[in-house]
């Protein structure tokens, strides 16, 4: 089989704000938060209570169904308080930062077996970055994957370059590889076919495939789809490459630094560019400089799936990516019948195909209401996975869970439905709906 | 703008919380019909695509406008012919005449508004009783119910018809998206079978009422092409004639030519589905194909006469183009499937065809084609989906041996 592989279908979106390719700063916050809702299906018990000091890799809660999962502190300080909601539930961990952060020490060099790797893993906290399929979540330690994807690409819009975020960083990436290979008999690193850096086009002990393509070509969905699709009963681990760089960085050092080169895209930005930030960096003070003035959402990811988090919130335990994009404001008299030159549609109803290589300022309006679907054929264009995109979001609609399960529901995760809500002319909330249905088919499961 | 939005402001108080309750669906369609609302996205992804329900709908309207135009006109022209009171000079001059157009509109301007009258106020009840927002879907049954309707049928005719294809074509399955049957084809098929002298024969396409001092010309028959093709296997329009559509016939399909630009429209814009349009051509000619070269072995008379038409011609004459553009690609009665929309659009086409010439008493095959075929959809549907989950079990049971 070959290893580069062409997808035509998809999207790039054409939005404003692209970051440059540069690092240059970093997410300086006093206050950092662990919000359990950043991991599907995890139900935090609580490791520390208010006043505990800890330090950078100290365990903040662990997963009620398995305690060997644990969620790390990303700074080191002393928890300023537990945020908690309706009955009580935890809503997030506020760690108060030192100002010179102290990391706990774990073993150092690349673990023996793979028993080890995945033992050290678990008591560091970088286990998080082990995410499974089916169901998008947080590894079980227990499973045989039959692959391990490491997503060397990001195609998400506005994001930053791969070799830019992993300049300086290639021993920890070389690194981690070796400790994720570990992890199965057959690891898979995934590159855009135009990569240049070396750390991903001449990475060893790996099945290097290339992709091609709009976005989603980027996603590990589609690269599953394409080089080992999922059936049932068969479960693959995924890792993005920063996360990769992280363990890395771990084995070399024996701390667990969860700091990532983050994109500040989106028009709202005065300088939109890449810097570095640690997980759960509260955004407030750094966002004041940084943001135009105006009316921005601020969003933790990107536009197609981050979290709308506001300007006083926190950076979200995976993100790789902090948005702002303008709120849409006001109605649009007889909308949806002038031409309105300004706006974006990729069908021809509007006249945004007259300039096929102009970016738009997209902001979040909804640019109509949700009604029932009627037209089809729209999201089979955006979406490239061998999957009938409709028939099963039609089964997910009904919680017909065998459906789901015939129509390839263990090989996707909510982000994959995330250009067909874009294009969607009826407005439905296709990832809300795609989550709710796969995390009913895990509890159904298991 | 101002004016329409404080109008707007005023008037809600009483819609929502006051005595007039009941007319909040009404007051809310207006509304979102002059300002599209400041919805932002608060779920999933953060950006849409401009394109809504309504503008998906728009687009389809401006698709039908070539035809209702040419319609206009053939209305007056097809009279006046037949009074024998066109003016001198060639095609062109005598047919693009105001007063053609005059004559049309007058006939056609009234059905569109009682077409709509009829529609929107059952569309108005149901989303009062359900409680939802009045659906756009019926601003393109609204036009499309008068297109396919003789000039002379009366007014009362068409607002039953198309309270009858709203009822039991649309809200009795849940409303807009979730009809089996193409709600204009289901108004015209309750016409054709509730009052068929209205809606077939020689006698309904064209408006003969006399004028002062005018008599019907000497020799004069109103039939269609379809309708002589049915009763002699010939008829005395050339298939020229049939393509820019100078000819009797229902009121929007007479023009292919007129009907092959909004195609063009719709397929450009991506709002009509090509796959559906291109596969009912071919189903359409592979019928003709198969008649013309079966033709031969025939009994000489009127249904070998028919059969050996060319086969191409079949695709000009009656409603074939105006099925296959605007009828068969409904995207919720046709198949929903993309490979489901080949052999659906195939079996319209196919159908089409064959029912026109093998029944005389329905010498319209294309409407019964496309509903039956609406009944098939989810069938053709069933099967793709099969397909796709049969694939992926194959390649779990590879897996496993």
């Amino acid at each position: 089989m070959s290893n580069f592989h062409i997808v035509r279908k998809g999207l790039d979106l054409p939005i404003l704000g692209a970051p440059e390719a540069l690092v240059d700063g970093h997410l300086s916050a006093s206050v950092y938060a662990v919000r359990p809702s950043d991991f599907r299906g995890l139900v935090p018990k609580l490791a520390v209570k208010e006043g505990d000091r800890v330090l950078a890799g100290d365990v903040l809660f662990t997963d009620k169904a398995d305690p060997r999962i644990r969620v790390t502190s990303p700074v080191s300080g002393e928890v300023a308080r537990i945020e908690r909601g309706d009955k009580r539930k935890i809503l997030g961990v506020v760690v108060l930062a030192d100002s010179q952060q102290e990391y706990r020490k774990f073993t150092s060099g690349t673990p023996a077996s793979r028993e080890d790797a995945i033992n050290w893993l678990l008591e560091s906290g970088a286990w998080s970055l082990v995410e499974s399929r089916p169901y998008g979540r947080i590894a079980s330690p227990d499973a045989e994957p039959k692959a391990v994807f490491v997503n060397g690409m990001a195609t998400e819009p506005l994001a930053v370059a791969p070799a830019v975020a992993l300049a300086g960083r290639e021993e920890d990436f070389a690194m981690g590889l070796q400790v994720v290979s570990l992890l199965s008999k057959r690891t898979v690193l995934s590159i855009a076919a135009s990569e240049t850096a070396p750390a991903l086009t001449k990475a060893s002990g790996v099945e290097l495939h290339q992709f091609k393509g709009p976005h989603p070509s980027g996603t590990t969905s589609v690269h599953i789809n394409q080089i080992s699709p999922i059936n049932k009963g068969e479960v693959v681990w995924t890792l993005n490459y920063q996360d990769v760089a992280v363990i890395g960085h771990l084995a070399r050092t024996g701390s667990f630094k969860l700091e990532r080169v983050v994109a500040l895209c989106g028009t709202g930005f005065a300088k939109p560019r890449a810097i570095t930030a640690f997980a759960g960096a509260n955004l407030e003070n750094y966002l004041g400089s940084e943001l135009k003035s105006g009316n921005f959402r601020v969003i933790s990811g990107s536009v197609l799936s981050g979290a709308n988090v506001g300007k006083a919130g926190y950076l979200t335990y995976y993100a790789s990516q902090l948005t702002a994009i303008p709120e849409g404001e006001g109605t649009d008299f007889f909308g949806w019948v002038l031409p309105s030159m300004g706006k974006w549609s990729v069908s021809r109803t509007l006249f945004s195909w007259l300039t096929p290589n102009k970016k738009f300022d997209l902001n979040t309006k909804q640019h109509g209401e949700d009604r029932a679907f009627v037209v089809t054929g729209v999201y089979d264009k955006v979406f490239p996975l061998d999957i009938l995109p409709m028939p099963l979001i039609k089964a997910m609609w009904a919680k017909d869970l065998e459906k789901m399960e015939q129509l390839g529901a263990y090989e996707v995760v909510p982000e994959d439905f995330a250009l067909c809500e874009v294009v969607c002319p009826s407005k439905q909330e296709l990832q809300k709906l795609a989550g709710d249905a796969i995390d009913l088919l895990y509890t159904e499961m298991n | 703008m101002k004016l329409f939005q404080n109008l707007f402001d005023a008037t809600r108080p009483a819609v929502t919380t006051g005595k007039l309750k009941g007319l909040y669906p009404l007051h809310n369609a207006l509304e979102t019909m002059f300002f599209v609302p400041n919805h932002n996205s608060h779920s999933g992804a953060h950006v849409r695509d401009a394109i809504d329900m309504k503008r998906t709908m728009i687009t389809v309207i401006f698709a039908l406008v070539p035809a209702l135009l040419f319609g206009m006109f053939n209305a007056g022209y097809q009279h006046y012919k037949a009074l024998g009171l066109l003016i001198q000079g060639d095609l062109l001059t005598q047919f693009f005449t105001l007063s053609n157009f005059m004559f049309g509109a007058l006939k056609i301007v009234p059905m569109i508004t009682v077409t709509y009258i009829a529609g929107l106020a059952i569309e108005i009840y149901f989303a009062y009783r359900n409680k939802h927002a009045v659906n756009e879907g019926f601003l393109v049954s609204g036009i499309l119910i008068p297109l396919i309707m003789p000039i002379d049928i009366p007014l009362w005719m068409v607002a039953v018809s198309t309270a009858f294809a709203v009822l039991f074509g649309k809200e009795v399955f849940g409303g807009t998206g979730m009809n089996v049957l193409n709600p204009a084809l289901t108004a015209r098929a309750f016409a054709f079978f509730a009052y068929p002298t209205y809606m077939s024969g020689d006698k309904i396409w064209v408006n003969t009422t006399r004028e002062q001092g005018a008599q019907i010309v000497d020799g004069y028959s109103g039939a269609t092409a379809l309708g002589q093709l049915a009763t002699s296997g010939q008829t005395n329009y050339s298939a020229w004639d049939a393509f820019w559509g100078f000819v009797p016939g229902s009121i929007g399909e007479t023009s292919t030519f007129a009907i092959l630009l909004g195609a063009g429209f719709l397929i450009y814009t991506g709002v009509g589905s090509w796959k559906i349009m291109l596969s009912t051509v071919l189903g359409g000619l592979t019928m003709g194909l198969i008649f013309n070269s079966a033709a031969d072995s025939m009994e000489p008379g009127a249904l070998q006469n028919y059969m050996s038409l060319p086969y191409y011609q079949h695709l000009m004459f009656g409603g074939f183009a105006f099925g296959a553009v605007f009828m068969a690609t409904d995207p919720v009665s046709a198949a929903h499937t993309e490979r489901g929309k080949w052999i659906y659009g195939f079996l319209v086409g196919l159908l089409s065809i064959l029912i026109r010439v093998f029944n005389p008493a329905y010498p319209e095959g294309v409407m019964l084609a496309i509903l039956l075929m609406n009944v098939f959809a989810p069938l053709i549907d069933h099967y793709v989906v099969q397909a796709n989950i049969s694939k992926r079990l194959k390649r779990l049971k590879l897996q496993q041996s």
